[in-house]
């Protein structure tokens, strides 16, 4: 894996099997500096591997990786160290002198100011990603790796994240990845879509609409069909609904 | 109706619980207090004699006999001393060896063996060696209690280590810590609840083995006082260094639970306090 001077994540013909089972397959992927892009795919199309790569978690098996100098990952769970009060988290190996600010700072951007000192296991669910959010964004990251933060918050927390993570994104423009199940998550949230199926890319589109992205549009139902009929899913109407998180739910 | 009460006048509520506290306390005492009674009661009529336990009141009186007299207060500090320096040794040791052997393959394959060969002997069987190997000194009883703590820290320790959620790993390496970095702050804090526990049992041990410990050619502390007080038939002397023993261990107890209280602030409470 090489460092570039330019940010942005550029992949090149990733393999990677795991006992015998190919995972990836000569994967291609470029992420511009910036870009937002949304990686959906069925349970082990490899999703989760390519993500773990780009977060140096996961060796390659042949290929190539470039990646920008800092990065950092979001992962479903919080995984925050509840031996570490919310804020010595946040600021865990950073490097600045003044750690503890920054950290206060970004605690303050996803709305925790006032759990700066508070033990991790008293949090709730959607306050506790929260936090792992701000752990990332202190990092000041090139390269933004999300696996499916939002996955294990309630449906309300979930619609208030995305808004959270648009606004951080576009304050902030780093390279976002995100990894998720949800296609309107990634409808809703990314410049460009990918689905991964048995360790390739299987389908790609860019969504041009302007955010915030109406999820009534006929524009954004016939994306959604499209999407779910890469996935494999019929769009008729029922699953529609069931992948829909409507602000009335 | 509760609320109301409270919200027109914090202070009252405030004081309340202990008082709640201190019947309960006092509801759990009666049967206790019931059986002294009738000890003392048994002592009184004859029924029991001093040969065999003394009364309530001897051991009272021998207990202030032994405070005044200034016999108690050296030999305790003898007793307290030898579990200190001893549990401080073993402890240390426990701990060094568990970090060998939770954090590496090979250390886990050069110490475990050993010591996990070492723990099933008999440790207070040992005791005739050590005296042979180290005299009648100091020295034996504190190698006792050494060897008692080193165990329980170690096994325990090596636990937690294995036990720490390898997710917190991972989280520790993406957010860049080296691998020095991951030790100091994931996998030790990590395994530090269950390292406490162990040093919890550590003492109890360390108490339980010196009390046989200081039973073999002592001339000072608790155990001494004991070995004493048999040869004089004294059973009144007997019980109350017992319970300086009890005290003693509680005492210890106490201590490592006020270190875990501190140190484990981050977990939440099971029973609200």
């Amino acid at each position: 894996m090489s460092v570039l001077a330019n940010p942005g994540v550029r992949v090149r013909g990733l393999s990677r099997a795991f006992g015998g089972n190919m995972i990836l397959r000569d994967l291609d992927v470029e992420i511009a500096a910036g870009e937002f892009v949304a990686l959906l795919g069925r349970s082990g199309s490899g999703k989760t591997t390519l993500l773990r790569t780009l977060a140096q978690l996961d060796s390659a098996d042949s290929g190539e990786v470039t990646l920008p100098a800092t990065t950092a990952v979001v992962f479903q769970e919080p995984r925050l160290f509840p031996w570490k009060t919310v804020i010595d988290n946040a600021v865990l190996g950073v490097p600045y002198a003044d750690a503890r600010e920054r950290g206060i700072a970004a605690l303050r951007e996803v709305g925790l100011a006032h759990r700066v000192d508070a033990w991790p296991l008293t949090l709730s669910g959607g306050e506790a990603q929260r936090a792992s959010l701000a752990r990332a964004l202190v990092r000041e990251p090139e390269l933004l790796l999300l696996d499916e933060p939002f996955a294990a918050v309630d449906a309300l927390t979930r619609l208030r994240m995305h808004r959270l993570v648009l606004d951080l994104w576009q304050k902030h423009r780093p390279a976002v990845l995100l990894v998720t199940h949800d296609v309107d998550e990634a409808l809703v949230l990314a410049d460009r879509v990918l689905v991964l199926e048995a360790g390739r890319i299987a389908f790609e589109r860019t969504i041009a609409a302007a955010r915030p992205r109406d999820r009534t549009s006929a524009e954004f139902s016939a994306l959604r069909s499209e999407l779910l009929a890469a996935l494999g899913v019929e769009d008729d109407g029922a699953d529609a609904q069931r992948c829909r998180v409507t602000p009335s739910a | 109706m509760e609320n109301v009460i409270a919200n027109a006048r914090p202070a009252p509520r405030a004081a309340r619980p202990p008082i709640k506290l201190n019947l309960r306390v006092l509801r759990r005492a009666y049967s206790s207090l019931a059986i002294v009674a009738l000890w003392q009661l048994g002592s009184n009529a004859g029924l029991i004699s001093p040969k065999v336990i003394a009364a309530p009141s001897a051991i009272l009186g021998a207990f202030c006999t032994l405070v005044v007299s200034g016999q108690l207060a050296p030999n305790l500090g003898v007793s307290l001393g030898r579990v200190l320096v001893g549990s401080a040794i073993g402890v240390s040791i426990g701990v060094g060896l568990a970090v060998v052997a939770g954090l590496s393959r090979r250390g886990d394959e050069i110490v475990d063996p050993p010591l996990q060969m070492l723990r099933t002997l008999p440790l207070l069987g040992l005791t005739p060696l050590l005296i042979l190997w180290f005299g009648i000194g100091e020295l034996p009883k504190i190698v006792l209690v050494a060897l008692a703590t080193t165990f329980p820290v170690y096994l325990t320790l090596v636990g937690g280590i294995r036990s720490v959620d390898t997710k917190l790993i991972e989280a520790g390496r993406v957010l860049g810590l080296g691998r020095w970095g991951i030790v100091r702050e994931v996998i030790l804090p990590g395994a530090l609840p269950s390292a406490l526990i162990g040093l919890r049992y550590a003492l109890g041990t360390a108490w339980v083995t010196l009390v046989v410990g200081e039973q073999i050619n002592a001339d000072r502390g608790i155990g001494f006082l004991i070995m004493d007080a048999r040869d004089f038939l004294r059973t009144d002397v007997i019980v109350v260094c017992l319970f300086v023993y009890a005290a003693l261990g509680i005492g210890t107890d106490t201590l490592v639970r006020l270190i875990e209280r501190r140190a484990l602030a981050w977990r939440p409470k099971v029973v609200p306090e």
